[in-house]
């Protein structure tokens, strides 16, 4: 097993609020790994301590160690902006900043320092490609990206990150504002990202987990109940919980 | 007894609507009362002659330049104190006991008469630090009267940015004050801009202040370090004095006139960059 980030012992507090109690998981290179649980049960705060997001909130505090690539992103040295560069994310809502759609999937680059040169459009036009975007909005760069429908949004988002070229991109319930076919068109992309990109995602909904992903890692009030591979937690999960859960019998 | 709610709603009608009707009829009254008799009085002439006889006679052109001048060094001063100020508080700092009273305390000195800005800046500027009446003098002290407004009016902008667009932006790597650059003052623009717009008419309309630390000479200034006199207080010493009703009225009708060619200018070049930034 190839293992991308290796999650030991992290404690996560917001103030005196215990968030998330001595989690352990390993997320393997180039699969999909679903967080799955209850609202509040800490898997987006999970989600949010790969690439340190929660540093943005006042009062967050964490022990234990985060590796990635055998280094521990919350140790000394650490570039944070280089961090969240190498591990993206995609949020619940589609939220593209109110520019035109090159200047959406360029922005991560031009805050990097990088001019608008012809090497810019050819990044812009690769991600969008990638995001099976390209198609739809080539003849269109210059317009707003707030015009697009909102599946087209989202994909958007997914470009903006592919943009800056991390290892690993989160997904925070990347589809709980989309309709159906929306969701399967942006499961389809996740299912082909995972080629080349390590993926994480949150999820509520129980069908998408088991359709996707390739590990599952259940969290209930901060801890982490299961985590193995997916058909095994759906077909045969180990602890009561887990199996209260996905069969919708909690509470 | 209970009023039908078809009464209610025809009397919430008439009442807000003759509200509307009333504030518009005072506004449209002085400006038409103020152009009726200051339009008459306008020519190139007027604009852009030297005043003779103390403004009895002759134009305003040194007044017209005095007040272009000081309001602009003034905002130059306070502007980037005060958008610094508001983006140091909205964003690098959190709602603690500093900061709040800090917010209470701009708060207050918005609210204190420009007479004592005058006055301090009199006292200060004018004698304490020797500078003498002049434009820098004036100027700094405008700044100071119209640092809080530029301040609230920028912090309330910044924080009506979206949070997320924050989330965004650092999640692609960009730090904080990248962040700020390339992300919360675009957004918040059209709100500082109404904060500027809204100092520069305090600054164009300021009297009391001016007098004190600008002084007012009616030579046309050839520096910063010269006295100078705008409108506002040109057409003040004219009515006071009782020099020229006539020319106050001109002095008046010029000073309502830029007004709203400074506003219509800003909202214009507003438009602009937000149809730029998202064709």
């Amino acid at each position: 097993m190839d293992i991308a980030i290796q999650i030991s012992n992290l404690d996560l507090f917001y103030g005196a609020f215990h968030a998330l109690k001595n989690v352990t998981l390993a997320i393997e290179k180039k699969k999909i790994t679903a967080l799955i649980g209850p609202s509040g049960c800490g898997k987006s705060t999970l989600l949010r301590a790969l690439n340190r997001m929660n540093d943005l909130i006042p009062g967050c505090r964490i022990t234990g160690a985060v590796l990635l690539e055998d280094k521990d992103i919350y140790g000394p040295g650490i570039d944070v902006c280089e961090l969240r560069k190498n591990v993206g994310m995609v949020f619940q809502r589609p939220n593209p900043f109110p520019l035109s759609i090159r200047d959406n999937v360029s922005f991560g680059l031009r805050v990097a320092g990088r001019k608008n040169s012809a090497g810019l459009d050819e990044i812009v036009e690769e991600s969008l490609q990638n995001a099976w975007l390209w198609e739809q909005v080539k003849d269109k760069l210059e317009t707003s990206a707030l015009d697009l429908p909102l599946d087209q949004q989202q994909r958007l988002c997914v470009a903006r990150v592919l943009a800056v070229a991390p290892d690993v991109i989160l997904m925070d319930e990347p589809c709980s504002a989309l309709d159906p076919i929306s969701t399967a068109k942006i499961e389809e992309l996740m299912l082909e990202l995972r080629r080349r990109y390590t993926i994480a995602i949150v999820t509520h909904n129980m069908q998408q987990a088991a359709r996707i992903s390739d590990y599952s890692a259940y969290l209930l009030l901060g801890e982490m109940i299961e985590f193995e591979a997916t058909p095994q937690i759906f077909e045969n999960p180990k602890d009561k919980r887990t199996e209260d859960y996905i069969t919708g019998r909690y509470g | 007894m209970r009023i039908p709610p078809r009464n209610t709603q025809a009397l919430a009608v008439t009442l807000l609507a003759g509200a509307t009707g009333l504030t518009l009829a005072v506004l449209v009254f002085v400006i038409v009362f103020i152009l009726g008799k200051g339009l008459p009085v306008i020519s190139l002439g007027f604009l852009f002659d030297n005043p003779q006889e103390m403004g009895k006679a002759g134009g305003i052109f040194p007044t017209l330049v005095g007040t272009l001048i000081l309001p602009l060094v003034a905002i130059l001063i306070a502007l980037p104190a005060g958008v610094g100020t508001a983006v140091y508080l909205s964003e690098y700092t959190g709602d603690n006991l500093a900061t709040r009273i800090i917010r209470f305390g701009t708060d207050c000195l918005a609210g204190i008469p420009s007479i004592i800005f005058g006055l301090f800046g009199f006292i200060f500027f004018v004698t304490t630090l020797k500078m003498g009446w002049c434009i820098l003098s004036g100027a700094l002290t405008l700044a100071i009267m119209v640092l809080p407004t530029i301040i609230r009016t920028a912090e309330e902008a910044i924080r009506a940015v979206p949070a997320g667009y924050r989330e965004v932006s650092c999640s692609l790597g960009a730090t904080r004050w990248e962040t700020v650059l390339k992300v919360v003052l675009p957004n918040a623009l059209p709100g500082i801009v109404t904060g500027i717009m809204l100092s520069i008419g305090r600054c164009i309309g300021e009297t009391a202040a001016v007098i004190f630390t600008a002084g007012a000479s009616l030579r046309l200034p050839h520096s910063v370090f010269d006295s100078t006199r705008t409108m506002a207080v040109h057409f003040y010493i004219l009515a006071r004095e009782g020099i020229s009703n006539e020319n106050a009225y001109g002095t008046a009708a010029v000073l309502i006139l830029s007004v709203l060619l400074v506003n219509s200018l800003s909202y214009w070049m507003m438009n602009r960059f937000i149809a730029r930034r998202t064709k």
